[in-house]
């Protein structure tokens, strides 16, 4: 019955389950997508509205929990082209992943381009959100399936600097 | 050896939270440097102790990082162990010269996981987690040789846990507490003999800051200063059958290093998850039996994972800091079975 | 913003499929426990580790003096789990226990089905429960059984 080869390796498989509740700042930004809405935070009037919010402004760890909505279009700021596959993407290899500085925010978004031949992604692109349908809208990012290019004029470099 | 005084401490413990850490970590960052006298961006050095598998992801910790303030960009350093560990990383670079004082910060949510199963994953991943002991059961098993050993009963345990959950009443941050009888408790059944639910921690989740200084700076403060005279750590090995889970070798080695016995301790602060440990370190430490252990209640009324270590050092300063006490000695543990422990003496100017 | 606590709670699931590389050391000893057998190392006091260690937990120096021991062995301590978790060896009450193997000093960690906790006491001798089809790792072993169960 005994192998003549011995073992060299042992599969031990980790499974660790989470009831994870989201947050204020997370739970905020969530609800929104569910109505199909794109909501930021912000510590007070004239500060800059973060996108996802994250309970603190990062420059001055001062609470971020003022309500700002962003607008569903933006430019692409930064974005790296995806040819790995992975259990959990369901887009088609490769595909691009995007920055995307929505009109309202200061910091950039991450989600997935398409739509768009790869060698036509830039930074400067101006793009917005195709949502699901209405009846699939959810607390969650992929109530936003992808960005898809508008076709306005990019936005040029220096504009978008500070953000990148 | 640099003089580095404790320059403020403040903790925040709940048995479920539904704010995230971040949003945990901010009033207690704001509380700590407020009663520190320094500005954020004047202390030099932050670090930090938490652990991703306790959260759930990767990297989990950089978030906390928004809660801390990390702009202009700071000097920092993380553990994945107990705060405590992180104070002793911030001691050390006290000691370089390379820093005058430092915020030490920790957070940990226990309720979000299933804590048996996470904590397993510290245990040998070859030949023991994949049997999933839960810590409980691990802590049991050395339970069961340490009242064999020692000659102590559960109900001496029974009593621990009693004095314990007392004392913590005058805890406003401690989450169990109350009045009990030990023989009710002790006629309740074993959660995982021969151990009870009483002599089991109670887990909590919650964020800890605390900060530190060089002699210079501690001075100014304007309270009266609280020093750490010795501190060291060591660890034992983690098979748990090759050595004797009825000691630690690791907190006895430390409190010698860190010289415990060098002048009376007025009390001491023990994190000891369950109720047996404590005699475990009480031993280790060669305190005797009239010093007084967790006047805060400890780490069994409030187990707030990666933070509780820290938060034995920090009861220990503030009892100091009010009065109450001049010297005392402080241990934070890691691992299964009291593996790695760090022992700490805290001293009123 | 309403003044109830609105927070949205969901399951997370982290998941590692991890396979090890076990190095001389452990694939010899989990070659012999696919194979239903037991073996230990001397540390350098002549002391038989169970399960084997690469270096001496005191000094450090490699370990190389192989020894057979068990199948049987001898309960040390245990701990009585009476409501079992899902993931653990048995779905009915059982202990954890070390277990020291005939031959061997240092004790090993692993189940005891022993169907009730009063049939446990120090010293009590179990025998292992192998599994049926051997996957490679400490669960080869089901669990251990009182001898003359």
């Amino acid at each position: 019955m005994a192998d003549a080869e011995p073992i060299k390796a042992i599969v031990t498989p980790v499974r660790l389950e989470y009831d994870f509740t989201a947050g204020k700042a997370a739970t905020l930004f969530l609800r929104g997508l569910a109505r199909k809405k794109i909501i930021g935070a912000r510590s007070g009037p004239g500060q800059p509205v973060l996108v996802p919010p994250r309970g603190a402004d990062p420059r001055t760890s001062e609470l971020a929990a003022e309500a700002v909505e962003v607008k569903d279009t933006g430019t692409v700021v930064t974005y790296s082209i995806i040819r790995v596959p992975s259990e959990n993407i369901k887009f088609e290899l490769p595909y691009a992943c995007v920055n995307v500085l929505l009109d309202g925010a200061a910091i950039g978004f991450f989600h997935v381009l398409q739509n768009c031949p790869l060698e036509d992604v830039r930074i400067g692109m101006r793009v917005r959100a195709k949502w699901v349908a209405d009846d699939k809208l959810t607390t969650s990012v992929s109530s936003i399936e992808y960005f898809e290019p508008t076709g306005e004029p990019d936005v040029p470099y220096e504009k978008l600097r500070e953000n990148t | 050896m640099r003089d580095v005084g404790i320059l403020s401490f403040a903790q925040s413990n709940a048995k479920s939270e539904l704010r995230n850490e971040v949003e945990i970590l901010l009033p207690v960052v704001k509380e700590a440097v407020k009663a520190s006298g320094l500005a954020r961006n004047d202390i030099d050095f932050t670090c930090s102790g938490s652990s991703d598998f306790l959260q759930g992801q990767p990297f989990a910790f950089v978030m906390a990082l928004d809660g801390v303030g990390a702009w202009p960009p700071i000097k920092e350093s993380h553990v994945e162990m107990d705060g405590a560990w992180a104070l002793y990383e911030s001691w050390v670079k006290i000691q370089t010269g390379e820093v005058e004082s430092a915020l030490i910060y920790s957070f940990g949510k226990t309720s979000p996981g299933d804590l048996a199963e996470v904590l397993a994953l510290q245990l040998d991943p070859y030949c023991v987690t994949q049997l999933w002991p839960d810590a409980d059961s691990v802590a049991g098993i050395q339970a069961r040789l340490f009242l064999e050993r020692s000659g102590r009963s559960e109900r001496d345990l029974a009593e621990i846990a009693v004095r314990s959950l007392a004392d913590a009443k005058d805890n406003p941050h401690a989450v169990a507490k109350g009045d009990f009888d030990a023989a009710k408790l002790l006629s309740e059944p074993y959660r995982t003999s021969p151990l009870r639910d009483h002599d089991c921690p109670t887990n909590a989740d919650g964020a800890t800051v605390m900060v530190i200084a060089s002699a210079d700076i501690a001075r100014k403060h304007g309270q009266r200063p609280v020093w750490i005279r010795g501190i060291d750590h060591r660890i034992d090995p983690p098979a748990l059958g090759v050595r004797d889970l009825t000691r630690a070798p690791s907190a006895e080695i430390a409190a010698g290093k860190a010289r415990v016995g060098a002048d009376k301790i007025d009390f001491a602060e023990i994190d000891a998850p369950y109720t047996h440990q404590e005699l475990i370190l009480r031993e280790a430490l060669g305190l005797g039996d009239g010093v007084r252990v967790n006047p805060s209640g400890g780490s069994l009324c409030t187990r707030t994972l990666f933070s509780c270590g820290l938060n034995r050092i920090g009861d220990a300063y503030q009892r100091i800091a009010s009065g109450d006490g001049d010297r005392a000695v402080a241990l934070a543990t890691a691992g299964h079975c009291l593996q790695q422990n760090l022992v700490c003496v805290l001293e009123g100017e | 913003m309403a003044d109830a606590p609105d927070v949205l709670r969901g399951p997370h699931v982290l998941e590692y499929p991890f396979k090890r590389s076990l190095g001389p050391v452990l694939s010899r000893f989990f070659t012999s426990l696919r194979d239903r057998k037991f073996e230990g190392i001397e540390d350098k006091d002549g002391k038989v580790l169970v399960p084997p260690q690469e270096y001496d937990p005191q000094t450090g120096e490699t370990l190389t003096e192989w020894v057979p021991v068990g199948p049987g062995g001898e309960i040390v301590s245990w701990s009585w789990v009476s409501k079992p978790r899902k993931k653990q060896p048995l779905d009915r009450p059982f202990a954890y226990a070390l277990i020291k193997l005939d031959g061997a000093d240092a004790p090993l960690l692993h189940a005891v089905d022993a169907g009730s906790e009063e049939k446990l006491s120090k010293g009590a001798r179990v025998v292992p429960r192998w599994a049926d089809e051997p996957k490679g790792g400490i669960n080869d072993v089901v669990c251990f059984d009182l001898e003359g169960k």
